[in-house]
């Protein structure tokens, strides 16, 4: 039972022009012949798990574990040993609890994030997925600060025929999120999503606005807001880390939302994210499109790191 | 921007500094070190195991120079590669002088092509380049407004049409130019992604239209990994002529630069590093080297170091500051060195990991010369045995010197202290005689 009408599996699949499993080819290729997993399929494994921006320690560590685990097991088939760094990596990301339970009303969703990730985007498809559903949506337009953010969320909002509260640039974005909450208690809505203005998480005021806007929300109930999304851009390295946490300092992240994974890059700095700070990832964003958001799903995201798309 | 990056260098050389040679033990510790510190810094796997090879070779093959010691020497061999990786000599864009200049910008989703567009119109147009803005991005929600806005604020004209194909719109663009006077174009995108075979065909077909003299890939300076892919392909569709870092105000440090810079071979020209339009630098290969690597320039500091300092002179030094001895008469002597070598604050800058520190601390050059003073008006025993300084010795010193008793007691004091410093410093075998060749400098 899934949230997302448009939750498929095949869709990123189609969405491969080519895949072939590149660990276990490249496994096979060293593995032939030989009794042992030598220091060169390590290596490649290495830099599989590198390349997708795993991180260097994360790599280590989960290559030293399949070491260990090997010495133990009969079978060092290649088949076998990616599954137990399948095993590995599944164990470091948290169960995402993708079953929506408003569990109040209105249900507030902050969307956090740094310039350019596609927040406003993916609240957008947020705010369809839940119109879908049947639930009474309104955005708050509270970037108020980049050219044209209104605009864009605007365009967004008629897109999924939800409710918008517009905002003027350079107004003080928490009163728009108290506006937006306040109309939304008002007259009956289910779901608020605030949008906010990108911020690099290293700018110290803007992280303080940012903890004002939290404050405001939480006038409405202690509870608000229900949920906060980080938005990551699944092209960024090692950085997403030091944004996850310095977000997370000032707001209390409930999830992660990883967008731009339709292109070639995997995303894998979220196990340092999710094994640091124990946060879910709720959605992963593979397109423009209004359609193009989806629950997370471990397998098949952990499945992903060792495919390669061919153009 | 890359102080991070150089602090975690400095902790890496800090593991070889006080080794007498280069081995091949002890710079694979180093090497597997600064091949983490790449990789930590987002730069490619393959790129950063490329740049270890070649500073291994280097290293491996190079005799240890007598005056410099082991960790300035691979500093400096890592300083050379990263200079060369990143392609030597810093190049503006080119300007057409007399006819049309068209500038292409493109990139992926936010890397912050917009606000770049906006930002180099601001700076050629304080060229008196007469600049029309395009507004190529009809697929995401408001790009075109958000131009418009960024067009007004720096009163500069932006074009759009409201049309479904962004070609035809570029090429009204390059008509409405050229019947309006415009000398310079910038073509503002739509973002794609690099796999995207129908997005990579239109922007194909937008640079054949516009048949740019710039064409410029915008890329975000968090990037990680996938940085060269991404590049690889624009590259192969659109053959830019440059790159600019974005978002660089942040804590990212960088190394997609360092990646992307050598796999497609194409300068890196701007560096955009705010929101406000005023915040767009030009790249300079050789300061991102030296930033990598501390924010100082070790470089400099090694050739002033090895033209000032003779090599009898330091060692004799070397084995004073052994046996603790380090009195004022060499203190002065230092002094005199430094200032052959440069002022105080220049010579302090270009020390890497000190660089943060001293960075808020105000360095006045002239107290070097009340301290000369002040150790001139001692006599031969006092320099050479500071302990006798008394009262009255101190106030004879401030007379003779034109300074005064407090100057005077915050000079020993200082001495004092450094002394101390060097009695532990020496504890843990910093000047011990495996290291021939460290010089206090």
């Amino acid at each position: 039972m899934s949230f997302f009408k448009n939750f498929s599996l095949d869709k990123i699949k189609s969405g491969l022009s080519k895949t072939r499993n590149k660990i276990v080819q490249s496994i096979s290729e060293t593995l032939t012949g030989k009794a042992q997993i030598d220091e060169n399929t390590l290596e490649q494994i290495e830099e599989i798990l590198i390349t997708s921006d795993i991180g260097v320690d994360t790599a280590g560590m989960i290559i030293e574990n399949v070491r260990k685990a090997l010495k133990s097991e009969k079978d060092r088939s290649a088949d076998n040993v990616l599954n137990l760094i399948k095993t590995e990596l599944y164990q470091i990301l948290p169960d995402s609890n993708n079953k929506i339970l408003l569990s109040s009303k209105p249900y507030i969703i902050l969307v956090v994030g740094v310039n350019g990730v596609g927040k406003t985007t993916s609240i957008g498809k947020l705010a369809y997925n839940y119109k879908n559903l049947g639930y009474r949506v309104i955005v708050g337009a509270a970037d108020t600060f980049r050219a044209a953010a209104n605009e864009q969320l605007e365009i967004w909002a008629k897109r999924a025929g939800v409710e918008i509260i517009n905002s003027e640039k350079g107004t003080d974005p928490s009163s728009v999120a108290f506006e937006t909450i306040k109309k939304a208690a008002e007259e009956n809505y289910d779901v608020v999503l605030i949008d906010t203005a990108g911020r690099l998480h290293n700018k110290t005021n803007l992280m303080n606005e940012l903890s004002k806007i939290k404050k405001v929300i939480k006038k409405f109930s202690e509870s608000a807001p229900n949920e906060t999304l980080l938005v990551l851009d699944g092209t960024t390295g090692q950085n997403a880390l030091v944004q996850a946490m310095e977000f997370s300092k000032v707001t209390d992240l409930t999830g992660l939302i990883l967008t731009k994974l339709d292109g070639t890059a995997k995303g894998g700095v979220v196990f340092q994210i999710c094994s640091k700070l124990k946060i879910p990832i709720r959605y992963i964003g593979i397109g423009e499109g209004i359609e193009d958001l989806q629950e997370f799903d471990k397998e098949s995201f952990i499945s992903a790191l060792f495919e390669t798309k061919e153009g | 921007m890359f102080e991070e990056l150089s602090l975690k260098l400095d902790a890496a050389l800090k593991k070889i500094t006080g080794q007498g040679r280069l081995t091949e033990t002890n710079i694979s510790d180093t090497l597997r070190e600064i091949r983490r510190i790449l990789l930590d810094a987002d730069v490619n796997y393959k790129v950063a195991k490329d740049f270890i090879e070649k500073v291994k070779e280097k290293a491996l093959g190079k005799e240890v120079i007598a005056s410099i010691t082991p960790g300035q020497l691979i500093t400096k061999i890592i300083y050379d590669e990263l200079v060369e990786l990143l392609g030597g000599g810093h190049s503006e864009i080119s300007l057409n002088p007399n006819g049309a200049t068209n500038i292409l910008v493109v990139g992926l989703q936010g890397s912050g092509k917009t606000t770049f567009s906006a930002k180099l119109a601001k700076r050629l147009k304080e060229r008196k380049r007469k600049i029309l803005l395009v507004a190529a991005d009809i697929y995401r929600p408001a790009a075109i407004e958000q131009l418009k806005i960024l067009g007004q604020q720096i009163d500069v004209p932006v074009f759009s049409l409201e049309l479904k194909d962004a070609r035809l719109v570029v090429t009204e663009s390059v008509k409405h130019a050229k019947n309006n006077g415009f000398d310079t174009l910038i073509i503002d995108t739509a973002g794609r992604l690099h796999v995207d075979e129908e997005m990579m065909k239109e922007v194909a077909d937008i640079k054949e239209i516009v048949k740019p003299t710039e064409t410029l890939f915008v890329v975000d300076s968090m990037t990680g990994q996938d940085a060269v892919n991404s590049a690889k392909a624009f590259n192969e569709t659109v053959n830019f002529d440059g790159i600019v870092l974005s978002k660089l105000d942040g804590d990212a440090r960088g190394g997609a630069a360092i990646s992307i810079r050598s796999v497609v071979g194409k300068p890196i020209k701007f560096v955009s590093n705010g929101e406000k339009l005023e915040n767009l630098d030009v790249f300079y290969p050789d300061r991102l080297a030296s930033r990598i690597l501390g924010k100082g320039d070790i470089i400099s500091l090694v050739e002033k170091a090895q033209e000032t300092i003779d090599e009898f002179e330091a060692k004799r030094m070397e084995e004073k500051l052994r046996k603790n001895k380090f009195d004022f008469e060499d203190f002065l002597k230092q002094i005199k060195l430094i200032k052959k070598m440069g002022s105080l604050s220049s010579i302090l800058g270009m020390i890497p990991g000190l660089g943060s520190q001293i960075k808020n601390a105000q360095i006045d050059d002239k107290a070097l010369i009340k301290v000369e003073a002040i150790i001139n008006s001692m006599t031969k025993l006092e320099r050479e045995n500071p302990k006798v300084l008394n009262g009255s010795r101190r106030k004879r010193i401030a007379r003779g010197s034109g300074t005064t008793v407090q100057d005077v007691n915050r000079l020993i004091k200082q001495f004092q202290e450094m002394q101390k410093m060097m009695s532990m410093m020496n504890k843990k075998g910093f000047f011990n005689s495996s290291n021939k060749n460290f010089k206090f400098n």
